[in-house]
């Protein structure tokens, strides 16, 4: 497997009221091809805009630092006429709610073929005839007659797979899912999360998966990254993570769960709340909330550093390594 | 325990023009006794919302009984609500759309002093110690909703369900408006006061993992009828209905293990044409001839647990 996407020291700027306000800061982390890959994190953890930057989507007046190297070309220095090859093409996306993803006026057809005939320049039967293929393989049932539908007709799952159907239309190397089973039921989710873990064997697609949801994340993921305040907390494989937590953020995480054998009669949060956006604490951004926090942890930014094979934390005084 | 609610054969219609009506609960039944905490789950659009603002009296019911404390529980209207009902409160999902943005959260929690006969001071003097019991700061009392995390609105909308002094909520996906961190604080509050004040609780949720941790019992509904209830511990560790058993595997484990969550074919079907024999059957992995056409009534097993299906013994 080769490295499909090496993010670099990225770094994203939003315009606030008070200023440009970090989102992500000096975010690190590589894709390789055929891998889903994990973003995790609260709201406003900066994992959303994460991948608006890397799609060059950010809202204007947002600024960018660092590098996304993609297939060899730097998607952060991209002119906006280069990126739009890209997005769509190499790059695509699935966002959270696919009733605001998809256009509610016009034909699933129209909306299948759009990106094909845009950027492969593909001719309107032919189009039709992949678009056709696309539905069957998302598991839509008579895709013929689904192309002439209009996305109201179809129960929220159906759409979800409709929006991969045309995330998936110009052959992407890598997709961008963003809470792709959120607004769904959990019986919904299940037939989704196996559709992506089907199409990243099939075609060798790179996929990142961004959700708070741990228990969707072990399902698919085979590396996560944990962010935190805009920084990476932890990042590692699946199993390392999930099971051996170095990071006290992600141990808070996994223990706010509920057990998965019933058990205890309460859950057990997190105190505190996570920072907005421009109120993001000294030091260690996490230190505030943390049971384990000494002096320096308020002072000094910690960098994730490496505590096992492709293991990262960043947490100098790493009260859980005793643990792992 | 005291049975403090009981709806039985309950159903709800709602009407459409130029369509059948569209029965979103479909004969539901439910009991629940005073400091017991009820999990309802459910696919969304299976009529679990729907009975919760039945049994309160949100919505008028097209046939059944609902009785709460022993007293029939009137469709709202445009009279007063009966004073009996004050104990029947909700808890609704979104504390950005249940809260006034005009009005002092003061003002907002006291309602339900003002309405039970006290003065407008000593409705905000308890206000206070309200907002102070679920975890906010005193001089939340001064304050409007705005200035709050969504967390803490949803602790303000619980105050003022306290303050009408209820014996029972019917709380409506309480936590899934809120962040993971936020979700957890939030039922644990709830838990918490419904096992110090002695009330009982139907907790309306999508999620099962959150349902499983905090209720005593579970009822599972599947397109406008529940199809299974009974103590948490047992359904989730035996499931007697196949639909139950779907649920269960479908949520994913946190655990590292890469196991991907089984899958259950096809949609809920349209609720205004349901199909026939029991509702299941056409997703349902060991449907038997007999169930396309005989349609299984909510049977009591034992222990306290009922499931409708003809398999569950």
């Amino acid at each position: 497997m080769g490295t499909l996407l090496e993010v670099e020291d990225l770094t994203v700027w939003l315009a606030t009221r008070n200023g440009p306000r970090k989102a992500v800061d000096g975010l690190t982390f590589r894709v390789d091809s055929g891998e889903v890959f994990g973003i995790a994190g609260e709201s406003g953890s900066g994992k959303t805009m994460t991948a608006m930057a890397l799609l060059g989507l950010l809202p204007h007046a947002a600024r960018t630092s660092g590098r996304a190297v993609f297939e060899g070309r730097d998607l952060l220095a991209m002119k906006p006429r280069e990126l739009r090859d890209v997005r769509g093409r190499s790059i695509a996306m699935v966002s959270q709610d696919p009733s605001t993803s998809l256009h509610p006026m016009l034909s699933i057809e129209t909306q299948v073929t759009e990106h094909m005939r845009h950027h492969l320049g593909v001719g309107k039967s032919e189009a039709r005839g992949r678009a056709v293929e696309l539905l069957s393989t998302v598991r839509i049932p008579d895709p013929e007659r689904a192309l002439r539908a209009h996305p109201a007709q179809f129960s929220g799952g159906m759409r979800q797979r409709i929006a991969i159907a045309v995330a998936l239309a110009c052959e992407p190397r890598l997709l961008l899912a963003d809470e792709p089973t959120t607004a769904l039921d959990v019986t919904v989710q299940a037939g989704i999360l196996r559709l992506l873990n089907r199409l990243r064997q099939e075609r060798d697609l790179a996929v990142v998966v961004i959700t708070h949801d741990l228990g969707v994340m072990s399902a698919v993921a085979d590396r996560i990254c944990v962010m935190y305040g805009g920084r990476t907390a932890e990042i590692g494989p699946r199993e390392t993570v999930l099971t051996h937590p170095r990071h006290p953020y992600t141990r808070g995480l996994l223990d706010a769960l509920p057990h998965p054998e019933g058990g205890a009669a309460t859950l057990r949060p997190i105190p505190g709340s996570p920072p907005s956006l421009g109120a993001v604490p000294e030091g260690c951004p996490f230190h505030p909330r943390c049971a384990f926090a000494v002096a320096s942890c308020r002072e000094e930014r910690p960098e994730p550093v490496p505590v096992g094979s492709d293991h990262r934390v960043a947490c100098p005084p790493d009260p859980l390594g005793g643990e792992a | 325990m005291s049975v403090l609610l009981e709806a039985t054969g309950v159903a709800v219609e709602y009407h459409r023009t130029g369509a059948p009506p569209l029965r979103a609960v479909d004969h539901a039944d439910l009991t629940l006794s005073r400091g017991e905490i009820l999990g309802l789950v459910g696919e969304s659009g299976c009529g679990k919302s729907t009975l919760g603002r039945a049994v309160v009296g949100l919505q008028r019911t097209a046939a059944g009984e609902i009785r709460f404390d022993g007293r029939p529980v009137a469709p709202l209207g445009l009279r007063r609500r009966p004073a009996g009902l004050r104990g029947l409160q909700m808890v609704f999902q979104d504390p950005y759309a249940s809260l006034n943005p005009r009005r002092l959260v003061g003002d907002q929690v006291g309602d339900g002093y003002l309405l039970g006969g006290t003065t407008k001071a000593e409705a905000r003097r308890r206000a206070g110690e309200l907002l102070e019991r679920v975890g906010l700061p005193a001089d939340a009392v001064r304050r409007y909703p705005h200035e709050f995390s969504g967390g803490q609105r949803q602790r303000i909308a619980i105050a003022r369900t306290l303050a009408a002094e209820p014996s029972c909520i019917i709380a409506d996906e309480p936590i899934s408006a809120l962040d993971a961190s936020a979700q957890a604080s939030v039922a644990n509050l709830l838990v918490e006061l419904v096992r110090e004040l002695d009330m009982g609780m139907v907790f309306i949720s999508h999620d099962l993992s959150v349902v499983r941790q905090i209720a005593d019992r579970t009822a599972v509904m599947y397109l406008g009828r529940v199809v299974e209830a009974g103590p948490t511990r047992q359904v989730w560790s035996e499931p007697a209905h196949p639909y139950t058993k779907a649920l269960i595997s479908a949520v994913p484990r946190a655990d590292g293990a890469g196991v991907l969550p089984v899958e259950l074919p096809g949609d809920v079907p349209d609720p205004s044409r349901p199909p026939g024999g029991c509702r299941f059957h056409p997703r349902c992995p060991v449907a038997l001839p007999s169930c396309a056409q005989d349609d299984p009534p909510l049977t009591i097993l034992r222990d306290g647990r009922s499931a409708a299906c003809v398999l569950a013994k």
